[in-house]
């Protein structure tokens, strides 16, 4: 199932400009698309107005074959999986129940969860590497742990479609690269990924693709070696930076010190 | 069923029983299960005609608070919200007031005075909190609710205050809260606008796990935020309205059993919210007969004991949530 954009424009009520203006792209399944881009260049807004909570002001969203805004909520969950940036835990929930919540759009409001969903939901939680948590409260997490329940959530829904949302904030590196491992499994088996982060290295070696927004447009597309040049990276993030491509081949990116600078763009 | 189960269905059906059996005239549990099924048994005029209606509708209006409650602590997403932060005890009591100040005398007059102030203030609340012409906005909710409250409750002092010895005494009564005019006929206006609000509470269980997780969390797992919002807020406020117009404002049952039920049963609202409406039904039947036994002949005001033994109820709770 692919997710893709075409020329989105979206604009927040009473705002002067465009949140995203002109934005086009197409994530396919079996590949990883890494979303980057600075601080308030648009990368939310996108996620929200592709899984149609923001309605076009032009252009469309698409999820499947069908835009974006015409999937009902119910039907849209069973085949996107979110895990959003942020989110609250007023009531302190065992694993298990949070990794549950991901069935609900397949259990109506009333209907006990079947075998079915029980099913899903242990291998979500294997999946990621959480079954021994199952009855720990989610408030009692670390950072890491946290982040890999809600990815089981996600994938509890048994979607199509896998987006994170700046997943590796707050992780340390090991939890950071097991993420981004778990990520490319799944999308090795077939979900359609997208990962929004700022982790450019990371994604410049895990993603298939990567798309760079800057002020709600994009700044650049394609392969990481495309992406991830000095002169592209220096003008989106208003920073110069070096690149030098690691052994499998991915740029990976350097920011460089103000008594660096006149060196340019080192090897 | 599990033995938690069990345990909670015995409990109503003790605290049932018990309400039955206290009262001015004691009577044997025996007794009262006798009078409830033979109409010709000598207890059968007591506990069919005075104690079963007081006690059915105790238990119902219980359930309500506790249900609105545990719902509007899930809509606004804090474990202390109480259905009547929501601005409507506040309209309520004006309304009451302001008929017993104008000496309404109908029966009728100050429960429809009551309930028309606590419409009023869920309209001007509900709209406050409509932000931008589309979203309703928990938090704005909270502080528009608290806001018209007040408001309310200012316009109601001077009116009290202004007025003469005997309304302020049965103005402040009222609002105390009691079940002594309860009757089969309030039992069954009460339950008319009850089922509705209390039906589309209880389907609403699964989206307020979702939405508890925040507005944008919730739709991404398949809840319509915006829907649920407002059949949320609309069905807890009818039902909390429609109790305070039967028997007044009774405080606490609608924090302190929703908190309670859970720490001791899930947070998970499928359950909580069945559970809370027992629980709540239990605490307030229990409440009430101690108000009319605890000091024979006088009566006092149900609203009163909810708060003597909800506050350190709640105070240990929240010891025990915190710590």
């Amino acid at each position: 199932m692919i997710v893709a954009a075409r020329n989105l424009a979206v604009r927040y009520p009473g705002a002067g400009g465009r949140a995203l203006d002109g934005v086009s792209f197409e994530a396919h399944p079996g590949q990883l698309l890494a979303i980057s881009g600075p601080n308030g260049s648009g990368k939310t807004t996108l996620l929200r107005a592709l899984l149609g909570l923001l309605p076009p002001e032009a252009g469309t969203a698409v999820i499947g074959e069908r835009p974006a805004v015409e999937w009902g909520r119910e039907a849209l969950a069973r085949a996107v999986g979110v895990v959003p940036q942020r989110e609250e835990t007023v009531f302190p929930l065992t694993v298990g129940d949070m990794v549950m919540l991901g069935r609900y759009a397949r259990l109506g409001p009333v209907a006990a969860a079947g075998r079915a969903d029980h099913a899903a939901v242990a291998q979500a939680l294997a999946r990621c590497d959480v079954t021994g948590l199952a009855s720990r409260r989610v408030d009692e997490l670390s950072g890491g742990e946290w982040q890999r329940v809600r990815v089981a959530r996600a994938i509890a829904q048994e979607p199509r479609i896998l987006i994170l949302d700046e997943p590796t904030t707050s992780l340390d590196v090991r939890h950071a690269m097991e993420l981004f491992e778990l990520m490319r499994e799944l999308v090795t088996d077939g979900l359609t990924g997208i990962v929004i982060t700022h982790e450019l290295n990371l994604a410049a070696r895990f993603a298939d693709r990567m798309l760079l927004l800057d002020g709600g447009r994009v700044a650049a597309a394609g392969r990481a070696a495309e992406v991830l040049t000095p002169e592209v990276l220096a003008e989106v993030f208003r920073w110069p930076v070096a690149v030098s491509p690691w052994r499998d081949g991915a740029p990976q990116m350097t920011p460089l010190r103000p008594s660096e600078r006149d060196q340019g763009a080192v090897s | 069923m599990s033995g938690r189960d069990g345990a909670l269905a015995l409990t109503v059906l003790a605290a049932l029983v018990l309400g039955l059996a206290v009262g001015s005239v004691p009577l044997a549990p025996g007794a009262v299960v006798h009078g409830l099924l033979d109409p010709s048994a000598p207890s059968a005029a007591i506990v069919r005609q005075l104690r079963l209606p007081r006690v059915l509708l105790a238990f119902v209006v219980g359930g309500g608070l506790a249900l609105s409650g545990a719902a509007l602590q899930a809509l606004v997403r804090n474990p202390l919200a109480d259905p009547y932060l929501l601005g409507l005890s506040g309209g309520a009591g004006l309304g009451a007031v302001a008929a017993i100040a104008l000496r309404a005398s109908a029966a009728w007059a100050v429960p429809l005075a009551a309930f028309a102030g606590a419409l009023g203030a869920i309209a001007l609340v509900y709209r406050l909190a409509v932000v931008s012409g589309r979203r309703l906005d928990p938090r704005v909710l909270l502080l528009a609710g608290v806001v018209v409250g007040a408001f309310a409750a200012a316009v109601m002092s001077a009116i009290i205050v202004l007025a003469d010895a005997p309304t302020l005494r049965n103005a402040l009564l009222w609002l105390l809260g009691g079940f002594g005019g309860a009757s089969w006929q309030s039992l069954a206006v009460f339950l008319l606008y009850a089922l509705l609000p209390v039906f589309v509470l209880f389907r609403s269980g699964r989206a307020l796990d979702l939405l508890a997780l925040g507005e944008d969390t919730a739709e991404y797992l398949g809840a319509d935020a915006e829907r649920t919002k407002r059949l949320v807020y609309v069905s807890a406020s009818l039902l909390t309205a429609a109790s305070v117009a039967t028997c007044g404002i009774i405080g606490f049952v609608g924090l302190v059993v929703p908190h309670a039920c859970r720490m001791l049963w899930s947070p998970l609202h499928r359950t909580l919210l069945p559970v809370s409406f027992l629980a709540g039904g239990v605490f307030l039947v229990l409440a009430d007969t101690i108000a009319r036994s605890i000091l024979p002949p006088l009566e006092l005001p149900v609203g009163v004991v909810t708060a003597l033994v909800g506050v350190p109820l709640f105070a240990v709770l929240l010891r025990r949530t915190l710590a």
